[in-house]
């Protein structure tokens, strides 16, 4: 039983989260500035993004259809009329040292997602859907930990600055027990799927076109709910049930003990899996909210919200439903699927010529091992879904075992080059050569009288024997079912 | 003391005496070069600035290449304009490419913006000559350019006295002929009230008919760019130059400024006949010097004369402005201002390798800041935190929209309010600055405008102790075009009021 696992058995878990999405809007959400991720620092930057002494913001009317549009496909009550605020603070990476947000008037509120998790659906609640612009990347140069204390410099990038950036707050989601690590995964992947459909977002957890919150609080059962934590950096999916995971196992262990929870911010380390704390809120900013004066207030006209529901795509769940049907998968294997965040891998996948259920296989199981070993998302690994039905294509064709298939695949992660390259250089393809697989068999036959006896006597589950042996000496590269069929033509 | 100079505007040797109207016609016509008029306000400027510091930036080189830019398109036989080649002062919060830029502190010594605010781009492309940046208080906080950092401006009628403020560079540039025109910023009476005291015209057109791009924010909601001139036509002219939509401001009201200089002309007419003029009741009595009441009590005669009626109209909320005002601005600095912190430009005070981010934030922004901004960034912090915010900002939000009421119900029965612009002449240096709410008095008749909305007017009325009084006249949102008719007709009637020789 894993400590997340036992928490839950002792006390209710009740999990928020807070999901940013970067809009792939072509330019920022305040000024002309373009948007395209990787740019050589502060060269996508005027004025306006730069907070410069004088400059105004004008507001993106793509970023307002897209988040209206996100709020409507979370089935959320469309603000007419609201207003973007300040949220002052000092940070370099800000140009203005204050943020243009929303904060008690945002634009969309009040919705609701639907998750399939381990066969159920869990109806989570969103609070809210706002609009706000992000802030620039700080890097903290000459220290050892990448962190401002004890580095040398500090550079910061504005390229991101302004890029607009929708922020959806769940509902507290109460009642989810011992999974919710996984509702926490689940709800994060489906709704990435969601953002995804909409073609607001390329949602990219690892470039940061995503990127999560997770708010934990732990209670005895018929308790008032526990003080939360919100735990910052959780950007995989992987991360948000781990993180949630570490901070029930944590929490349970300060209430076991008698102690009481912080409310904090904490921060996750993807490499140790654990949270420490950030600053406390008890010290923490008073953002000093007011109505943004430089922006008129937004009232998005209802006809154009109505033509917007009206062109919202098939939701994602309807989609991954028709594929269900078309895989001929079952619930879980499509959940499983899904909440890997990898539907298009396999779709890919399997246009590229595998079975469905091949595609499956390999993505969730030998290539999520890679990945979870690796500590990185599936997606992050090098090997593309055309490589994978190759790979299969293999197998089909008697050229690969299993086994040799995940040696293979182990080659092609490792970036040297495509199956059929990695098959040849390493010199891995079945013995299928019917001479030299002949003698094998009769080597083995010769090194175990005793053994061929029994089989001549009618013990055909000792075939086995021979055939464990022949793999031996093919060093593993010879089909199994290949060489019992020979060992049994020789004695029986 | 001082003299009353009353004369007509019009050609004379000096072309530093012209009006902006008379020299942008005579340039146009070929009688005289943009050149010649440029040279003579720098000669001018060389030969009086040391005594009124009405500058802070001179730029005399970028001066004449535009006035012979101008020169060669007329030649070319392009037209330039009614201003095409007259020159104008640009109060130092409008940021300008390549030309310093400190908002009067110390904190942006040194800066170069890489852009023209588009009230700058907008002279530019009207042909005038931008002849430098005119001092100010800091970040436009203030009444007499005492609170500059780099030393006040001195009213030429009486250099012992302020010139106003946070415009009295580009009052007292104008007052002094050092520039025909000049762009001042009215966020709580910035232009209007050192218009008062220097005997010049400073209007505050409608919130929004004016572009904020590239103005360096005081109070977002409240700053407002205008014309300064000696004329009335004149700052009408200007008005019609700088005003007008902007995309790259969302606040900018989308429609054309009504036509100012056509109201200008027609109240220069001395006709008023059917004109309401609204006498705020609770503005009778309150603070006004009995010379500034006198002065305005005789403009106001002098308007029914034309035609005008009188009505009383009462606008309770009228009192509680001041106050609103003061929660207002300081909250919306204490935001604007946070930019300003060593980061990204301007002063860097203690990064030497040893100090904190903060540290060097903290240093920047103590040293960098002078003390009426840093009272304003207090007050304003307070007023917008946790627990105090409903109290003080949103209550200060409710106090503004009876304000905007109350100006609403005055506009029922009467077509512009009159009033005094500023309680009390230009005061002696040095005078109300130990006491941060008397100097604050100095903008009692001016802010309901600002927190309203609508454009308001000085237009010189009279003398008080031998120095100048302003008329205010105040319109709907909007109608810049009836305070022009008004503040026109007036001057027609009173004349103008020149300083002494310096």
């Amino acid at each position: 039983m894993s400590a997340s696992t036992a928490a839950a058995a002792r006390y209710e878990p009740v999990i928020g989260l807070e999901v940013h999405v970067e809009l792939g809007t072509r330019t920022k959400m305040f000024c002309g500035c373009p948007t395209v991720f990787g740019a050589e620092p502060n060269t996508q930057v005027c004025p306006v993004c730069l907070g410069l002494p004088g400059s105004l913001p004008v507001a993106n009317k793509a970023a307002i259809e897209a988040t209206i549009r996100i709020g409507l496909a979370l089935n959320c009550q469309i603000a007419s009329w609201c207003r973007f605020a300040r949220k002052n603070y000092f940070y370099p990476d800000m140009p203005k040292n204050f943020q243009i947000s929303q904060y008690d008037e945002p634009l969309c509120t009040d919705g609701w997602l639907d998750i399939d998790v381990d066969g159920e659906v869990v109806r989570v609640g969103i609070e809210r859907v706002h609009l706000e612009e992000d802030t620039g990347k700080t890097l903290h140069v000459g220290g050892a930990t990448g962190r401002i204390h004890g580095a040398t410099e500090s550079l910061v990038d504005y390229n991101r600055a302004g890029i607009p950036l929708v922020e959806i707050v769940t509902k507290p989601v109460p009642g989810t027990g011992a999974l919710a690590p996984v509702v926490a995964r689940a709800y994060v992947a489906q709704l990435r799927e969601l953002v995804r459909s909409l073609g607001v977002s390329d949602v990219r957890m690892e470039q940061g076109s995503m990127r999560c919150d997770v708010n934990t609080s732990l209670h005895r059962p018929d308790e008032p709910w526990g003080t939360r934590t919100e735990t910052k950096n959780v950007n995989s999916l992987r991360s948000v049930e781990r993180a949630v995971r570490a901070e029930m196992a944590r929490q349970a262990r300060v209430l076991a003990a008698g102690g009481t929870v912080t409310q904090e911010t904490r921060h996750f380390h993807e490499d140790t899996g654990d949270t420490t704390s950030g600053r406390s809120k008890e010290t923490a900013t008073d953002y000093r909210y007011f109505p943004e004066p430089d922006l008129v207030p937004l009232a998005p006209d209802p006809q154009w919200v109505q033509t917007l529901r009206a062109g919202l795509p098939e939701p994602p769940r309807t989609r991954h439903r028709q594929l269900q049907v078309h895989w001929g998968l079952s619930d879980l294997d499509m959940q499983a699927i899904v909440n890997a965040g990898a539907v298009e891998l396999i779709e890919a996948t399997v246009a590229a010529g595998a079975t469905p259920d091949a595609a499956r296989k390999w993505w969730l199981q030998e290539l999520s091992r890679q990945a979870n070993e690796a500590g990185v998302e599936l997606t992050a690994l090098e090997v593309s879904p055309v490589s994978v039905a190759e790979l299969q294509r293999l197998v089909d064709d008697g050229k690969l075992t299993d086994k040799l298939a995940r040696t293979v695949l182990a080659g092609v992660v490792a970036g040297e080059g495509t199956p059929v390259e990695v098959m040849a250089a390493r010199g891995l393809e079945v013995v299928s050569d019917e001479a030299a697989l002949g003698a094998a068999v009769d080597a083995a036959i010769a090194a175990n009288p005793e053994v061929a006896q029994r089989i001549r006597d009618g013990k055909v589950a000792a075939a086995g024997v021979l055939v464990g042996a022949v793999l031996r000496s093919t060093g593993g590269q010879a089909d199994a079912k290949a060489v019992r069929e020979l060992v049994l033509a020789r004695l029986c | 003391m001082t003299e009353q100079g009353n004369r007509a505007a019009g050609p004379d040797a000096d072309l530093t005496r012209w009006s902006a109207a008379e020299l942008g016609r005579a340039i146009g016509a070929g009688e005289v070069s943009a050149e010649e008029v440029t040279r003579a306000h720098l000669d001018r400027i060389a030969a009086v600035e040391a005594r009124v510091h009405a500058s802070l930036h001179v730029d005399g080189e970028g001066a004449l290449a535009a006035a012979r830019s101008v020169d060669s398109r007329r030649a070319a036989g392009q037209a330039v304009g009614p201003l095409g080649g007259v020159p104008v002062a640009v109060k130092d919060v409008l940021v300008t490419r390549g030309i310093p830029t400190t908002c009067g502190s110390r904190i942006l010594e040194n800066w170069l913006p890489p852009y023209d605010a588009t009230v700058v781009e907008r002279l530019r492309d009207a042909g005038l000559v931008m002849l430098g940046k005119t001092n100010m208080d800091e970040f436009a906080m203030g009444s007499s350019t005492e609170y500059s950092a780099f030393g006040p401006s001195y009213n030429p009628w009486d250099l012992s006295r302020i010139p106003g403020g946070s415009g009295g560079g580009s009052a007292a540039a104008v007052a002094g002929c050092e520039a025909p025109l000049a762009i001042g910023t009215d966020t709580g009476g910035s232009i209007r009230q050192p218009g008062a005291v220097t005997g010049t015209v400073g209007a505050k057109p409608t919130y929004g008919g004016t572009s904020r791009y590239g103005l360096i924010a005081f109070s977002s909601s409240l700053d407002t760019p205008g014309p300064v001139a000696r004329t009335v036509e004149d700052a009408a002219l200007l008005h019609a130059v700088i005003g007008g939509p902007d995309p790259r401001d969302s606040t900018s009201i989308p429609a054309p400024v009504p036509d100012v200089v056509a109201a200008a002309r027609q109240g220069a007419s001395g006709d008023l006949t059917g004109v309401r003029l609204g006498l705020v009741k609770e503005f009778a009595g309150e603070g006004a010097e009995p010379g500034v009441s006198a002065a305005v009590r005789d403009a106001i005669e002098a308007l029914t004369k034309l035609g005008a009626e009188v009505v009383e109209v009462s606008c309770p909320h009228f009192r509680y402005a001041l106050p609103a005002y003061y929660l207002i601005a300081p909250s919306e600095c204490s935001s604007n201002l946070a930019r300003f912190d060593g980061v990204r430009y301007g002063l860097r005070v203690g990064d030497d390798g040893t100090r904190s981010l903060e540290e060097v934030m903290s240093l920047t922004r103590d040293r960098g800041f002078g003390p009426e901004v840093k009272r304003r960034i207090m007050l304003g912090t307070y007023a917008l935190s946790a627990g105090y915010y409903d109290a003080y900002y949103g209550q200060a939000q409710k106090v503004r929209t009876l304000i905007s009421r109350d100006f609403a119900a005055a506009f029922a029965a009467a077509d512009v309010l009159v009033a005094p612009t500023t309680p009390f002449v230009a005061f002696p240096f040095g005078a109300r600055t130990s006491d941060p709410y008397q100097m604050y008095l100095a903008d009692l008749y001016t802010i309901p405008s600002n927190l309203y909305g609508g454009p308001a007017i000085s237009v010189p009325c009279g003398l008080s102790e031998g120095l100048p009084v302003g008329l205010q006249v105040m319109a709907p949102t909007m109608a810049d075009d009836r305070m022009y008719r008004v503040a026109a007709a007036l001057e027609s009637t009173v004349g103008l009021f020149t300083p002494p020789e310096l």
